[in-house]
């Protein structure tokens, strides 16, 4: 299969006064639809790694491809395309817009990258609400949710534009038990359906079992990857 | 743009509450300046029209021994002919006395082709009691000067010229031109009478000279052209805006403060605005950095808030065009004079109230500058990584 995704000694150090070098030499690569997940302890630099990954952050060193492309080659507008057209993200915690309604939320990266809503579009954006279980409350306001609803907008809004890549930062770690169940039984039938690849920060050694790879951080190495 | 414009409204709308206090602060600035504005210009206004409204604004005299105009009618028609000067009017003045029983009281007997000059005078409009002259050996004299001398319209007065010449006048009128000088010493009679009576047939002692009321201000301009195309040496021209120069500087300080009140007050607007905005981006950071991470471009970033400003600005110009025309209203409404007149008349003019909301609308776009810079340049990882 192919490397949707390359991490090549990556290193990320924080502050210029007092370094805190939080990634040392990082490799990875990423197969195009693969289910990944990444564990690791409290500030052992997993978001640090994701963001990264996302283009939100520059690494100090080494170099990220993503669809063979080098990110650090890229300017600010051609990320912004990047990230709008080719990632998704689920943020712990969801960030959703709260002036605009649920519908709306999920509606916004496409907008932002035809620049108008079609019928059509509306169609599928409420077809995959249907699907993350959101049809009764599709006009709501965001913040007139619950934080499993919110969750489950951003999931559908990271969807809207069919990215190659899902990036999602512990996107149940406020939730029960049983909603986590939910929603990672969602994105995996997301990878089976749409082919996309999933990378997945998860405290929860359950849910990391399930998925095709595990990939284990420790103060900023890789300490275990596992495929099945 | 379109998107950046949508994200703005929606801002806008999702508070209320802060949103319709910039723009009543907004309005309220412009409103302050659309007031004082008219109300600068209206004071204005009035001293002009006060000032030259009624009198001529260019007169030329003669630079002779008798001070007599020889040979007019060629002049005249030159005057006739400037397309600047919409009233002309030729005048034949001299000194004399009114013959009362116990004692005698100077006058300028001014004699004028009536019609004419009462274009430039409004005489007729100015008619207390009686009529204007309309025969020869008719007189009209200031209400100040019947009152003073108890004369009646209807009277016959007696008057002496410099020669000890004596004529009776019928007086048919009295006037109230609403300057006391004028009110005490003029008596106006027919063209003709003023000649026969002091002996200086075809002869006249001065042009008196409006002109359009756009170009008043042009009215030195115009009469220097005048002075080329007549091109006589004996022949002095002088207009009102020599007569009038102390008036003038205190029109012009006048307006240069007015000017300057009115930048001050754009610049607070412009400074609450800028400042309000400035929050306005700190609250909305989370959002830009949301909007950013899903790709919006910096430059869409930027937009937000350059709409923001925008739409604060139209909006706050139109009530505060709203707020300043119903304060004028109100001002020429209730503060009256005893006789009902506003104490002072308010010039309203459009193209200054249209002004003031274009500047007040380019002011808050500028004021949004920095807070759209700023958002632009947002990183979107700062608002992320600090959940
Ligand atoms: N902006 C920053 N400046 C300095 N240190 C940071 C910054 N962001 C994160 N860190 C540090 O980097 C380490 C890794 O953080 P993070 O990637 O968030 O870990 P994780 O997501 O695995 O909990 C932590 O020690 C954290 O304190
Ligand atoms: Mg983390």
């Amino acid at each position: 299969m192919k490397q949707i995704l390359e991490l090549k000694n990556i290193n990320k150090i924080y502050g210029t006064d007092i370094k805190t070098q939080v990634l040392y030499d990082i490799n990875l690569s990423f197969e195009e639809g693969s289910f990944n997940s990444i564990i690791g302890q409290s500030g052992s630099g997993k978001s640090t790694l994701l963001n990264l990954i996302g283009t939100l952050d520059k690494p100090t060193s080494g170099e990220i491809r993503i669809n063979d492309v080098a990110v650090s080659a890229m300017n600010q507008n051609q990320l912004a395309v990047l990230r709008n057209n080719t990632l998704g993200f689920v943020f712990q915690f969801h960030y959703l817009l709260p002036e605009f309604t649920a519908l709306e939320n999920v509606l916004m990266p496409y907008e932002i990258k035809h620049g108008k809503i079609t019928k059509e579009i509306i169609k599928k954006a409420e077809d995959i609400m249907d699907l993350v279980g959101l049809k009764q409350v599709k006009n709501n306001l965001a913040t007139k949710m619950s934080g499993g609803q919110q969750q489950r907008t951003a999931i559908a809004r990271a969807l809207i534009n069919e990215p190659k890549i899902i990036l999602a930062d512990e996107p149940t770690g406020n939730l029960d038990s049983d909603s986590t169940e939910t929603i990672y039984q969602l994105l995996r039938n997301i990878n089976e359906t749409y082919k996309t690849t999933f990378i997945i920060i998860t405290h929860d050694r359950k849910i990391a079992e399930k998925a095709d790879r595990i990939v284990e951080i420790k103060d900023g190495k890789i300490n275990m990857d596992i495929r099945k | 743009m379109k998107l950046g414009y949508k994200i703005a409204v929606r801002f806008l709308k999702s508070n209320k509450g802060q949103t319709f206090l910039i723009i009543l602060g907004i309005a309220i600035g412009v409103s302050v300046q659309i007031f004082i504005g008219s109300l600068i210009q209206g004071l204005q206004k009035s001293l002009i029209e006060k000032t030259i409204g009624n009198s001529p604004q260019i007169s030329i005299t003669a630079d002779t021994d008798d001070k007599e105009i020889t040979e007019f009618d060629e002049v005249y028609k030159k005057i006739k002919d400037n397309s600047d000067v919409i009233a002309l009017a030729v005048a034949s003045d001299h000194p004399a006395f009114l013959n009362l029983e116990d004692t005698s009281k100077s006058l300028l007997i001014r004699g004028f082709q009536l019609e004419d000059a009462d274009v430039i005078y409004k005489f007729s409009e100015n008619i207390v009691e009686g009529r204007v002259p309309e025969n020869e050996n008719e007189i009209i004299l200031g209400i100040d000067l019947l009152e003073e001398y108890e004369l009646q319209v209807g009277d016959v007065i007696e008057i002496i010229n410099t020669n000890q010449k004596v004529q009776e006048l019928k007086l048919v009128g009295s006037f109230d031109l609403k300057v006391a000088s004028i009110n005490q010493n003029w008596g106006i009679v027919p063209l003709g009478t003023a000649q026969t009576f002091f002996e200086v047939p075809d002869r006249i002692t001065s042009f008196e000279i409006q002109v359009d009321s756009q170009r008043v201000f042009e009215a030195d301009m115009i009469s220097d052209e005048l002075e080329t195309i007549i091109n006589r040496d004996e022949l002095e021209f002088s207009n009102w805006k020599k007569q009038n120069e102390q008036l003038l500087s205190g029109l012009s300080g006048q307006s240069i403060s007015s000017i300057m009140i009115q930048v001050f007050v754009m610049i607070s607007v412009v400074l609450g605005i800028a400042s309000v905005l400035a929050i306005t981006v700190l609250q909305k950071s989370k959002q830009i950095g949301i909007l950013k991470a899903m790709g919006i471009k910096n430059s869409t970033a930027g937009f937000v808030f350059l709409f923001e400003g925008t739409i604060l600005g139209i909006f706050g110009a139109i009530l505060g065009i709203a707020l300043g025309l119903l304060l004028s209203v109100a001002f020429t409404k209730f503060a009256l004079n005893p006789d009902g007149t506003p104490v002072i008349a308010l010039y309203i003019s459009q193209s200054f109230i249209l002004l003031s909301g274009v500047i007040a609308t380019l002011a808050s776009m500028m004021a949004a500058l920095i807070p759209a810079i700023r958002s632009s340049k947002l990183n979107p990882i700062d608002i992320i990584r600090n959940n």
